[in-house]
């Protein structure tokens, strides 16, 4: 049986106040601070046989000044909740760099360095608590998608290499810290599924239990994930795993992922969390929307009523972060629905029973 | 943008066309690996409304949880279909987590139960939980099914909650099947199955909120089998009353429901009063009013003469197409006194009468059991006639042949299985093709020699092992080196079109070897092969194969192997630690010269038998098959009724040794000792491992992985069984050839075939229960133990889990099978008589069925150097396993 953790206690407790707020991008951070390949070498990896730069996951080991750094300029635009730095903290995307080793320490040390960061500044301001969400990414490879367009059939992972993949990325996240597991941009939902069934394992393996948050990826104007599915069927699909929070990522910006939140935010009984791109990226590849016209739009999203957690991806900056939190401050949150008891099934598009 | 209003429904049909239970198509598509086809079928149900797509693999042949991961993998890949809610369906938990690993939606599964006691069922339902599913839970709990009103209720009480309070499933996501049994059997504690069902579902969706009931709804009509209309009715009454009271799931096919309101009201009043139990003649009634309301289906039942009253010419074809010898020499010698010569009558109205027949069964209207209990009536009617055509012969002189064709036809040596061959010669000459048949472990020169002396037209070659297929090869080379140039055409359960393009029609280039996929096909290629258009179809033939041949040759290429020595380092390991094999109560030998024949009959395993028959389809739901009912039916009786006298007049003597042997495992051998001090060695069993690329976290397995190995210490045992019930079977098949009766000679022989099966089932249960005896309380149905349910597994040697034939040879020594059991090995390692089974015995609980699959070179090296055996040797034994094609020796 699910019990509620004590940790998701208190999270939903300060939802059911007000709009929190997430941080945003990592990567495009990262960027900014021109590192060289040295510097995601450091000394432990300067003879390493691959090129490294670009292994954003590993500045936590070499470089964990920038890393908390970056974490401490979030939390001062108004974030309440950190996502570490894991995107691809798994032995499956780091096959990449031949790092598979590095896993689990990775996740541990990310999740250090942002608990660390937020310790800090809940002490600062103990009425405004800061939270560390341990993010698993989607790795490099889909469970229910091949990449051979000529035999269909053919998958580049299974659903038990996956779980044994995020199994150890949740340990680390643990033995780090992290207050919230949370599954991120989602493109394949078996992926998501193999995680979840490795949290709850490894929850179950150390006695412990942490809120969970899914965050799904509507890929382009389709309206459907990468692997197929409406942000509804994706719904039903994880549902299972008693989630504190449901919503979308990347990908979009606020503007072209607003319909999605608002299905999700309509069929869903727990929280939405909604942190859109900067836009979407212009010629040249970049993400250009202000933060200003980013919080229009975000702000209308909780003013409609369709949000409990909000924040940005791609492109999104603590100057984005702060006026997003700005424009939702004051706010009241989104009240979850009631749902009906249905059987609430789905293939690519949802099927309720009875309804 | 997406339409976001989600589809909904109240009753909600799951179809079977996507379940091989359910759908012989399906079936064969599935076991011929066709699955674009397969595909299809899915596609049709989706666009035809289905809400959700049950899909089943559940077959004994198949590699299920393969099958499963397969299909599923590609019905991801296809929008059209993916767009719907998948049901896993097995009764395997193993298919149904491996088919859950390829499902990003959220499905159902069907099933779990309380079968296995609470602690497998809370462990099962956990798993469908976190895998994000929902479940069909059966109402069945430790002590087996629940049929009355209270033991549905309370197991169904019982397990929601345990669902709901210990697992934390929640209630909607529960989908109780209360279980539809059969009504109107004649049995009165039947007569209340329907409303059972119905108040069951009532109290269900009365007292366990949210909840959903579901059931197979074909079940409760089965006493009317043959009688659609009067199934249909029962149907759409009982559903009418079971959706009124909360059913809102159902297994049925939608063709076989009606509209309550369109229903005749006398039909309908009938059928009501038996679902509802209403009165206590209500079996009666409705059984007096059915025949009424039968459709075609029913006809046949009732006995009817009207067609005695047609011309003699007719009532030949009557008697033919419906296989009836009742009158057939009065309506022979009728015909004769008509006719001018009694060679018209075969000529005219007999052979006019078998060419219906044949059209009927070219066309799928006809079946095999049908076509030749035709031929039993055409033999009986020849019969009567030699008498008068060799006085004539005599008289006049006068000699003729009118066949169409001289066929010879025989089991190659060293095999000596010849059902399906009787069944090829029975259908040819039908079809008034003159049929030689030479019988069993005919050498190369005998068949060639004969062909000959016969003037053969064609030569027909039949096995069942694989080492036969050596042989065809052989004598394929022969008839080259000899000069013939007649068609070759091969059969049997071994060959196929592949071999024969590859392997055999490479060795004879004068003539052309052709491959017949069974009986029904024979006709067609033996008249090509004979007729004007010879050239063409000899032509087509020859592009196909070397289209088949080029295919198998690029084919092989990407079959990518591990080494021996990486496949060994994946091998399977059970958890040794904490293991304490069992001991059997005794080592050595132990024979049963003459088990009882009534004590095999339950674990008889009909779904093979009606394969024999070229009817593919599951038992019991083959006997209610809209297209093989009609057919299977009256084989399934005839077969009940020879069984009986077969048991009570002892035609057959059931014969078995059985051995256990202390063992372990060493690398890929098993080493056997004389006793348990473990030092004299007695023999060794050698394993073949697989060698496939596993992208996953399977095995590659050997045999020896389910023997402890020496350095774990632990005193493990092995087992091995030989058992026959072929004992009579030729003289009681000579009884029936002699009597022109070969329907009733191919029935004796299939059925002693099932028993021989059934033996080795029994004798493996007693095994389990008594002689190893670490399964005392196992107490497992019939069905159960067909599906292996039980623990412990009896692999033969020259099949799929050690593919080498000449194994058998060891375990023939070591039970002394030829003296204590009377079985004998030919050179091929086929047992004689052909009505037995031989394999060995493994204990471990994870010991489980596979196929080893190609293997590589290196094994073989490796499995030559084992044996003792040069490299060509190893290579001939293992030839139909070979990833790669042998380097060919001079000669």
């Amino acid at each position: 049986m699910t019990e509620i953790s004590p940790t998701e206690r208190r999270l939903r407790e300060l939802a059911s106040k007000r709009i929190l707020v997430i941080d945003g991008a990592m990567g495009t951070m990262i960027q900014r601070c021109k590192l060289t390949e040295a510097d995601f070498r450091g000394e432990r990896f300067k003879d390493w046989h691959k090129d490294l730069k670009g292994n954003n996951d590993l500045l936590s080991i070499t470089r964990p000044d920038v890393i908390f750094d970056i974490h401490s300029q979030y939390l001062e635009a108004g974030a309440d909740i950190l996502e570490t730095n894991t995107f691809s903290s798994t032995f499956v995307a780091q096959a990449d760099y031949g790092m598979e080793e590095l896993a689990y320490e990775l996740n541990l040390e990310s999740a250090k360095i942002a608990r660390k960061a937020a310790d800090a500044y809940t002490a600062k301001d103990p009425l405004k608590p800061r939270f560390v969400a341990g993010a698993l990414g989607p790795t490099n490879r889909t469970a229910s998608i091949s990449p051979d367009v000529n035999n269909p059939g053919f998958r580049a992972i299974t659903f038990d290499e996956l779980r044994r993949a995020y199994a150890e990325a949740v340990r680390g996240q643990i033995d780090g810290g992290a207050d919230i597991i949370m599954i991120e941009t989602v493109f394949d939902t078996l992926n998501a599924k193999a995680a979840l069934f490795a949290t709850e394992e490894v929850f179950e393996e150390k006695g412990v239990r942490l809120p969970i948050s899914v965050s799904g990826t509507i890929t382009d104007l389709s309206g459907r994930t990468l692997s197929g599915q409406t942000a509804e069927a994706f719904w039903y699909s994880v549902r299972h795993a008693g989630l504190l929070s449901i919503g979308l990522n990347c990908a979009l910006g606020a503007r072209e992922m607003r319909a999605h939140i608002a299905d999700l935010s309509r069929v869903s009984d727990t929280l939405i969390c909604a942190y859109p791109n900067a836009g979407l990226p212009n010629e040249f590849g970049e993400y250009d929307e202000s933060p200003a016209a980013m919080a229009e739009l975000v702000g209308e999203f909780a003013r409609s009523g369709l949000v409990n957690i909000v924040g940005g991806c791609c492109g999104t900056t603590p100057p984005h972060i702060k006026a997003i939190a700005e424009a939702v401050k004051g706010l009241p949150p989104r009240v979850p629905p009631k749902i009906a008891p249905r059987l609430r099934l789905s293939g690519l598009e949802p099927t309720v029973i009875g309804a | 943008m997406t339409d976001t209003s989600a589809s909904s429904a109240s009753f909600v049909m799951v179809g079977e066309r996507t379940n091989v239970t359910g759908s012989a198509r399906f079936r064969k598509l599935i076991r011929e690996g066709d699955y674009p086809a397969a595909l299809a079928v899915a596609r049709d149900q989706v666009e035809g409304g289905a809400t959700v797509i049950d899909v089943n693999m559940d077959e004994g042949l198949l590699d299920s949880e393969a099958a499963m991961v397969t299909f599923l993998n590609l019905m991801a890949a296809e929008p059209d279909i993916a767009r719907v809610p998948v049901m896993v369906d097995s009764s395997k938990w193993t298919v149904i987590e491996a088919g859950l690993k390829c499902l990003q939606g959220k499905g159902i599964v069907n099933s779990i139960s309380l079968k296995e006691g609470e602690e497998a069922f809370i462990h099962h339902a956990k798993l469908v939980r976190r895998y994000g599913h929902a479940m069909v839970v059966m109402a069945f709990d430790e002590t087996g099914q629940a049929d009355t009103y209270q033991r549905k209720i309370d197991i169904c009480a019982r397990c929601y909650k345990i669902l709901t309070e210990q697992v934390g499933v929640p209630p909607e996501d529960i989908i109780f099947d209360p279980n539809i049994f059969a009504v109107a059997t004649g049995i009165e504690e039947h007569n209340n199955y329907g409303v059972d069902f119905i108040e069951a579902t009532r109290w269900i969706r009365q007292n366990l909120p949210s909840a959903h009931v579901s059931g197979g709804v074909s079940n409760l009509s089965f006493s009317f089998r043959g009688n659609e209309p009067v199934r249909e009715a029962m149907h759409t009454v009982f559903l009418c009353h079971a959706i009124a009271a909360g059913m809102d799931f159902g297994i049925v096919n939608a063709g076989q429901l009606g509209v309550y309101d369109e229903l005749n009201p006398e039909l309908r009043e009938l059928c009501e009063d038996v679902v509802l139990n209403r009165r206590p003649d209500a079996t009666e009634r409705l059984v007096d009013a059915a025949a009424r309301y039968a459709g075609t289906g029913a006809k046949e039942r009732v006995v009817d003469l009207a067609w005695r009253e047609l011309p003699v010419e007719k009532r030949l074809e009557h008697a033919l197409v419906h296989g009836i010898t009742d009158f057939i020499v009065e309506d022979t010698e009728e015909a004769r006194l008509k006719a001018e010569r009694p060679l018209h009558v075969i000529e005219g109205p007999l052979m006019a009468g078998m060419n219906v027949v044949g059209d009927l069964f070219g066309a799928g209207k006809m079946f095999l059991p049908q076509v030749v209990k035709s031929a039993r009536v055409m033999k009986q009617a020849v019969a009567w006639l030699m008498p008068f055509m060799e006085k004539e012969k005599e008289e006049l002189g006068i000699t003729e042949d009118s066949s169409a064709g001289t066929i010879l036809m025989a089991t190659v040596k060293g095999d000596v299985h010849d059902i399906g061959k009787n069944i090829v010669g029975v259908v040819l000459a039908c079809n008034n093709f003159k049929v030689v048949d030479l019988g069993v472990m005919v050498p190369a020169q005998k068949i060639l020699d004969t062909a000959r002396e016969i003037n053969a037209d064609i030569i027909g070659l039949s096995g069942l092992i694989t080492p036969s297929l050596d042989e065809m090869c052989h004598v394929a080379a022969e008839m080259e080196r000899q000069g013939f140039e007649l068609p070759l055409m091969i059969g049997g359960a071994t060959t196929s079109r592949i071999h024969t393009a590859v392997k055999i029609h490479p060795n004879y280039n004068r003539g052309q070897a052709v491959y017949v996929t069974d009986a029904s096909r024979a006709v067609g290629v033996a008249s090509s092969l004979l007729s004007d258009r010879k050239v063409v179809y000899i032509d087509d033939l020859r592009t196909e194969y070397a289209r088949i041949a080029e295919e198998h040759a690029r084919g092989r290429e990407e079959k990518r192997r591990l080494t021996i020595a990486d496949a060994r380092a994946n091998r399977f390991v059970p958890e040794w630690t904490g293991y304490t094999p069992p001991k059997p109560t005794f080592l050595g030998t132990k024979v049963f010269e003459s088990h009882d024949l009534a004590d095999l009959v339950p674990y008889i395993d009909w779904t093979p038998f009606f394969s024999t028959w070229e009817m593919r389809g599951h038992f019991p739901q083959i006997l209610d098959d809209a297209t093989y009912g009609e057919a299977a039916r009256p084989l399934y009786e005839d077969a009940q009724a020879m069984l009986k006298q077969m048991v009570e007049e002892k035609w057959l003597t059931a014969r078995a040794v059985i051995g256990f042997w202390p063992a372990y495992a060493i690398g890929d051998d098993i080493e056997l000792y004389t006793d348990d001090g473990r030092k004299e060695r007695l023999a060794v069993f050698h394993g073949l491992r697989q060698q496939m690329a596993r992208g996953n976290t399977r095995a590659n397995f050997s045999i020896t992985d389910f023997v402890a190995p020496k350095e774990t210490g632990l005193a493990d045992y092995i087992g091995g069984f030989a058992v026959s019930t072929g004992f009579g079977e030729d003289a009681v098949a000579e009884r029936f050839a002699r009597a022109n009766d070969d329907y009733s000679k191919i029935l004796s022989q299939s059925l002693a075939d099932r028993l021989a099966e059934a033996f080795a089932e029994r004798m493996h249960a007693l095994v389990r229960r008594q002689f190893w005896g670490y399964a005392p309380d196992e107490a497992l149905s019939t069905d159960e133990i067909i599906a292996e349910k039980y623990r412990g597994i009896r692999p033969a040697p020259g099949y799929p889990a050690q593919p080498d034939h000449t194994e058998k040879g060891t375990l023939f020594t070591l039970l002394n099978a030829t003296e204590a059991a009377g079985i004998q090995l030919t050179e091929s390692y086929a047992m004689w008589p052909g009505a037995a089974v031989s394999g060995l015995y493994f204990s471990h609980p994870d010991s489980q069925y596979f196929g080893v699959g190609k293997i590589d070179a290196d094994q073989v090296a490796d499995y030559a150097a084992r044996k003792s055996w040069d490299m060509k040797t190893a290579e001939r034994w293992l030839a139909p396993i070979l990833n790669y094609e042998p380097k060919r020796a001079a000669g």
